[in-house]
C-alpha cells in the first residue's frame, strides 16, 4: 500500500533517547508509519528535533489537526479530550511520522510549533477555530474559516451540525453591522505598517468578488503606489464544513462530497478518501478498477490543467487561449460523461472499486481525445509559453526556492517548479501507478513561468498515462470480492443470498467499517491531498480530516507578494492554481 | 455664398457624426463576431441577420439602463468625465480628409488638432477615476495619466517624419503627397511606432492598462453604468477609428487607389487597420504597467528620434521641401 514507508525504528529510538518519558507511547495502527503520543510540553522540542537534528530530516509539515475524542468509544492510549495531531514527512527518506498530543476537553491547550514549522500557523488557527485549542507561544488566536463573530467551535462533538438543530436565523441590523465591522482589517492590530517613506499606504480590498481571485477569496493589500507592501489573505467564504458532514454521512454517502472538495478535480478527491477506507476494511481493489481509476484521475488532471493554463494566460491579459481550452475540455468531458455519466462531480468510485464497468466504445472516445490533444498543446506552446509578452510577465516573477516551498507546505507543481521532482505517484505509487511509464516535469527557477511550464508538460505525461491505460486495460471485475464492498456486485447480489444480505444492510444502514485509523495520500493536480480517517466501528466516520494542497499554498502569499505590483499579484495568484472550495472545505 | 458654405458644413458635420456613431456601433458588433471566430465560438448571432443588429439592441439597453452614481462621488465631474472621453474624438474627425476637399475643416494644423483631441480623452479618464471615489478606478486613472505621458512622447515624434517629407500639417495635403508612393514605404519605422502608440492612445490591448479587467476590475470606469459607461465605450471605439483614419491618412495613401472612389478606398483601408486592432487583441497578452512605460521611454522614444533624425538628414541631402 501507499504508506508502507521504510522502517523508522532508528528515528523513534533516537527520540526516546533524547526525550525519555516525554515520548509516552507508540500507537498500534494499521498505518505504515509510526504514530507517537508525546506530552504537550515536549511537542515543540520533538518537532524541532525531527526538523533539524535527525539525518534526512522531516522538512514538510503535511498537516496539523485536532480530534475531539469525547464521544469516541475506543480511545487509543492516552487520548482524553481533544487530541492535536501533526503529520511530518521526510521527502529524502520517503517516510512519515505522526505525533499526537492529548489535551483536556474543556480548555484544550497545546504548544505552538509555528516557530519550527511556519506552515503550522494556519493549521493552528484552524484547530483553534474548529476545536478551541489554544496554542502557547502564539501571539494571537484569530479564527480562520469561521467568521470572527462565530460562537462555539464547529467540529467539537457538542456543536450542532445542522441549521435545523438551531432556532430560526434572523438577520438583525445590529447583527449585520457587527458582521460588517468584523470584516474590516486593522493593519495596526496585525503589526503591519501604515506608512512608507512618510506616505500613507492605500488599503485595497481585493475580493472576495474580484474577477481574478479564482473564487471567493479575499486578500487585502497595502499599496504604496502600485507596489504591494503587505498582504493579508482572508479565507473561509467557501467553507461548508465538509469534515463535519463526513461525521453524519455513511462511509459510502460521503463519496459525492469529496468531489466537491476540489470541484475541478472530479473523481480525484474520491481516491485518497477511498484508499483510507479500503485500508481500514482490508479491501484490495481489482486491477481493472485500479486502471480505470488511474485513467479517470489523469483525465481530470488534464481538465484542471487546461483550465489553469487558459486562465493563467487570461490573467496576464491574453484573451483567446481560455476559449480554445474550453473547446478541449468539452471534448474531454464528452469522454468522461460517457464513462461516468457526469461531468464535474461524477461520484464514480466506490468502496472496493468503481461504480460500473466502462461502456461499449469507450476506447474509441479515449483514442479520439488522445489524438486531438497533442497538436493543440503544441499550438498553445507557441501561443502562450513562447510568447515574449507572456515571458516578460512571468519569468522571474513570484519566484521561491525549494526550501521556502517546503517551509510553507507547498506540494505539487508549485514544488516541482523549484526543481524538486516530488510526486506521490512516483514517491509512493498508489493504485498501480508504478506500472506506468511517465516522467515528472520539473522547473528550475520556481517562478510563474516554470509553474505554468510544469503543468503544461504534466498534461503531456497524463496523455501518456491514459494511452497506456487504453492499450493495457486489464479484464476482470471492477469491484472487489469483499463483504464490505459498497454496494456489492449487482450480478452476484441477484444470485446469492450471501451478497443480498450485505447489500441490504449496507444500503439501508451503511457500511460498518472496522474501527481504526487510516490515511490516504495522493498526488492531485494541485499537490498532496491527504485524508486521515478515524472509524469508531460505526456506519460513519468518527473524524475525517481533509488536508488539501490549496490551503497550504495560500498561506505563503503574505510572504511572497510584498514588492510585487497589483498586476503581478494577479499573475501570481493564478499560477498557484488553487480552488477556494479546496482551501475552505 | 458664405451662408451656403456654413449650411453645407453643418449638414456634412451632422452626417459625419451620425455615420461615425453608427460605425462605432457596427464596429463593436464586428469586433465581437470576429473575436468569436478567432476564439472558436460564434459571437453574437441572434439579433438580426448574422446578429448584425446586436449593436442596436446594446444601444437600446445602455440608454434605458439605470445610470447609477456611487455614494460619495463628485457628481459634476462624474457626469462630465464620459463626455470628455468621447466628444473630443468626434471633433478629431473634423480634420480628416476622406477625399480631396472632403473634410469638415481643412485646417493647416489639422494633424496637431487631431493629436490634441485624441490626447484630451485622458482627462475624461482621470477625472472619471477621481470622481468615482473608488480605489480600483483611482489606480486606473493614475495608470491612464502615466501611460499618456509615456506614449504621447513618441506618438507625435513618429509622425514628424511624414510632416518633414510633406512640409505640411494639413491632412489633405499629406494624402495628396502620397499619390505615387505611400509613406509607409518611406517611413516604415515611423508607421510601426505610430501604430504602437495609436494602440495605446486608443486604450486597446495590449496597452489597455487603465481598464485592465484582470487586476483593476474595469479600471477608471469601474463605477460607471448605463449611458455614462456607453460614452466611455463609444470614446474608445471612436478612438480606434480615429487612429485607423490617421494611419490611413499618414501612411497608407488616404483616398488614393484604383477603380473605386476615394472615400470608399479610405473606408476600406480604415477597416483593414481597425481589423488589425481586433486581431492584436485576440492574440497578445498584456505587459505590466511599468514594462510599458519603460518600453515607451527607453525604446520607442529613441527610435522615434532616430527616425526623425534620419528623415531630416535625407530631406536636407535630397533637397526636398
Amino acid at each position: 500500500m501507499s504508506l508502507d514507508t521504510p522502517p523508522l525504528a532508528p528515528v523513534v529510538e533516537a527520540l526516546r533517547a533524547q526525550f525519555g518519558p516525554a515520548i509516552l507511547s507508540q500507537q498500534e495502527t494499521g498505518e505504515g508509519f509510526p504514530v507517537l503520543w508525546i506530552t504537550p510540553e515536549a511537542s515543540p522540542g520533538v518537532h524541532h528535533f525531527l526538523r533539524e537534528r535527525v539525518p534526512q530530516p522531516f522538512t514538510l509539515l503535511a498537516d496539523l489537526w485536532a480530534v475531539d475524542e469525547t464521544r469516541r468509544q475506543h480511545r487509543p492510549g492516552p487520548a482524553r479530550g481533544v487530541t492535536v495531531q501533526s503529520h511530518l514527512i521526510s521527502l529524502e527518506r520517503n517516510a512519515d511520522i505522526r505525533l499526537k498530543v492529548a489535551c483536556d476537553a474543556d480548555a484544550p491547550r497545546a504548544r505552538s510549533v509555528a516557530q519550527v514549522f511556519p506552515a503550522a500557523d494556519w493549521y493552528e488557527r484552524e484547530a483553534f477555530d474548529m476545536f478551541g485549542v489554544t496554542f502557547d507561544g502564539r501571539a494571537s488566536h484569530r479564527r480562520i474559516l469561521m467568521p470572527a463573530t462565530w460562537q462555539g467551535h464547529p467540529l467539537r462533538k457538542d456543536h450542532y451540525a445542522r441549521a435545523t438543530e438551531q432556532p430560526p436565523f434572523r438577520m438583525t441590523e445590529e447583527f449585520f453591522a457587527a458582521e460588517e465591522a468584523a470584516n474590516t482589517i486593522d493593519p495596526v492590530a496585525l503589526g503591519l505598517p501604515v506608512l512608507k517613506d512618510g506616505e500613507e499606504l492605500m488599503q485595497l480590498n481585493f475580493g472576495p468578488h474580484h474577477p481574478s481571485t479564482h473564487g471567493v477569496f479575499r486578500i487585502v493589500l497595502g499599496l504604496h503606489g502600485e507596489e504591494v507592501i503587505w498582504a493579508v489573505p482572508d479565507i473561509g467564504y467557501h467553507h461548508r464544513g465538509a469534515e463535519k458532514m463526513a461525521e453524519r454521512q455513511t462511509w459510502h454517502g460521503f463519496i459525492p462530497y469529496t468531489d466537491r472538495i476540489d470541484y475541478l478535480g472530479g473523481v480525484m478527491s474520491e481516491l485518497p478518501y477511498l484508499m483510507a477506507v479500503e485500508r481500514m476494511c482490508g479491501i484490495t481493489v481489482p486491477a481493472r478498477a485500479q486502471v480505470i481509476r488511474v485513467m479517470l484521475c489523469e483525465f481530470y488532471r488534464i481538465m484542471n490543467h487546461l483550465l489553469f493554463y487558459g486562465t493563467m494566460a487570461q490573467d496576464v491579459g491574453q484573451m483567446s487561449p481560455v476559449f480554445y481550452m474550453f473547446t478541449d475540455r468539452e471534448r474531454g468531458y464528452r469522454v468522461l460523461e460517457a464513462i461516468t455519466g457526469a461531468r464535474m462531480h461524477p461520484a464514480f468510485f466506490r468502496i472496493g472499486g468503481v461504480a460500473m464497468d466502462l461502456p461499449n466504445g469507450w476506447d474509441g472516445l479515449v483514442r479520439d481525445f488522445l489524438d486531438w490533444m497533442p497538436p493543440r498543446l503544441d499550438d498553445y506552446r507557441r501561443m502562450v509559453m513562447n510568447s515574449d509578452l507572456f515571458r516578460i510577465r512571468t519569468v522571474g516573477v513570484g519566484a521561491y526556492d525549494t526550501e521556502t516551498a517546503l517551509k510553507w507546505g507547498t506540494t505539487g507543481p508549485g514544488l516541482r517548479a523549484t526543481g524538486m521532482a516530488c510526486d506521490w505517484r512516483k514517491l509512493r505509487p498508489y493504485s498501480g501507478y508504478d506500472q506506468f511509464e511517465f516522467d515528472i516535469p520539473t522547473g528550475s527557477r520556481g517562478d510563474i513561468y516554470d509553474r505554468t511550464d510544469v503543468r503544461e508538460q504534466e498534461m503531456r505525461q497524463s496523455l501518456r498515462i491514459i494511452r497506456q491505460c487504453l492499450d493495457n486495460m486489464p479484464g476482470g471485475p471492477v469491484k472487489a470480492d469483499h463483504p464490505l464492498t459498497t454496494p456489492p456486485d449487482r450480478a452476484a447480489m441477484q444470485h446469492d443470498i450471501d451478497t443480498l444480505i450485505p447489500h441490504f444492510l449496507t444500503m439501508a444502514q451503511g457500511t460498518v467499517v472496522p474501527r481504526g485509523e487510516a490515511t490516504g495520500q495522493i498526488e492531485t493536480h494541485r499537490g498532496l491531498a491527504q485524508y486521515a480517517l478515524i472509524s469508531d466501528g460505526g456506519t460513519s466516520s468518527y473524524r475525517t480530516r481533509i488536508r488539501t494542497p490549496s490551503f497550504a499554498h495560500l498561506q505563503m502569499l503574505p510572504h511572497i507578494l510584498p514588492g510585487m505590483t497589483v498586476a503581478d499579484v494577479v499573475a501570481h495568484i493564478a499560477s498557484l492554481d488553487f480552488v477556494m472550495s479546496d482551501v475552505d472545505r | 455664398m458664405i451662408i451656403l458654405g456654413t449650411i453645407l458644413t453643418l449638414v456634412f458635420s451632422a452626417v459625419l457624426i451620425a455615420a461615425l456613431l453608427v460605425a462605432a456601433g457596427v464596429f463593436t458588433w464586428v469586433e465581437r463576431r470576429v473575436l468569436g471566430f478567432f476564439q472558436e465560438r460564434l459571437g453574437p448571432n441572434r439579433v438580426g441577420p448574422f446578429g448584425f443588429l446586436q449593436w442596436v439592441a446594446d444601444t437600446v439597453k445602455l440608454i434605458t439602463k439605470e445610470d447609477a452614481a456611487p455614494p460619495g462621488a463628485d457628481l459634476f465631474a462624474y457626469r462630465l468625465a464620459p463626455v470628455l472621453a468621447s466628444a473630443p474624438v468626434l471633433a478629431g474627425f473634423g480634420v480628416i480628409a476622406f477625399a480631396p476637399q472632403m473634410s469638415v475643416a481643412a485646417l493647416d494644423m489639422g494633424l496637431i488638432f487631431a493629436m490634441g483631441m485624441l490626447a484630451l480623452t485622458v482627462y475624461g479618464m482621470v477625472l472619471g477615476a477621481w470622481a468615482s471615489r473608488n480605489r480600483y478606478a483611482m489606480l486606473g486613472g493614475l495608470r491612464a495619466g502615466a501611460q499618456l505621458l509615456a506614449y504621447e512622447s513618441f506618438l507625435g515624434l513618429s509622425l514628424m517624419g511624414v510632416v518633414l517629407l510633406t512640409g505640411s500639417f494639413n491632412l489633405g495635403q499629406i494624402v495628396a503627397a502620397q499619390g505615387d508612393l505611400w509613406f509607409v514605404v518611406q517611413q516604415p519605422l515611423g508607421c510601426l511606432l505610430f501604430l504602437i502608440a495609436g494602440t495605446a492612445a486608443a486604450h486597446r490591448l495590449p496597452f489597455d492598462l487603465q481598464e485592465s479587467e484582470q487586476d483593476l476590475v474595469a479600471g477608471f470606469m469601474t463605477e460607471y453604468s448605463g449611458m455614462s459607461f456607453a460614452l466611455f465605450f463609444l470614446g474608445e471605439y471612436l478612438a480606434i477609428l480615429l487612429v485607423a483614419a490617421l494611419a490611413t491618412t499618414l501612411f497608407f495613401g488616404g483616398w488614393h487607389g484604383p477603380w473605386l472612389p476615394g472615400p470608399v478606398w479610405f473606408g476600406v483601408k480604415m477597416g483593414v487597420i481597425a481589423f488589425a486592432f481586433i486581431w492584436v487583441r485576440a492574440a497578445l497578452p498584456r505587459p505590466r504597467y511599468d514594462q510599458l512605460i519603460t518600453f515607451a521611454w527607453k525604446a520607442a522614444l529613441p527610435l522615434a528620434l532616430l527616425n526623425l533624425l534620419l528623415t531630416g538628414a535625407l530631406v536636407v541631402l535630397g533637397g526636398q521641401p
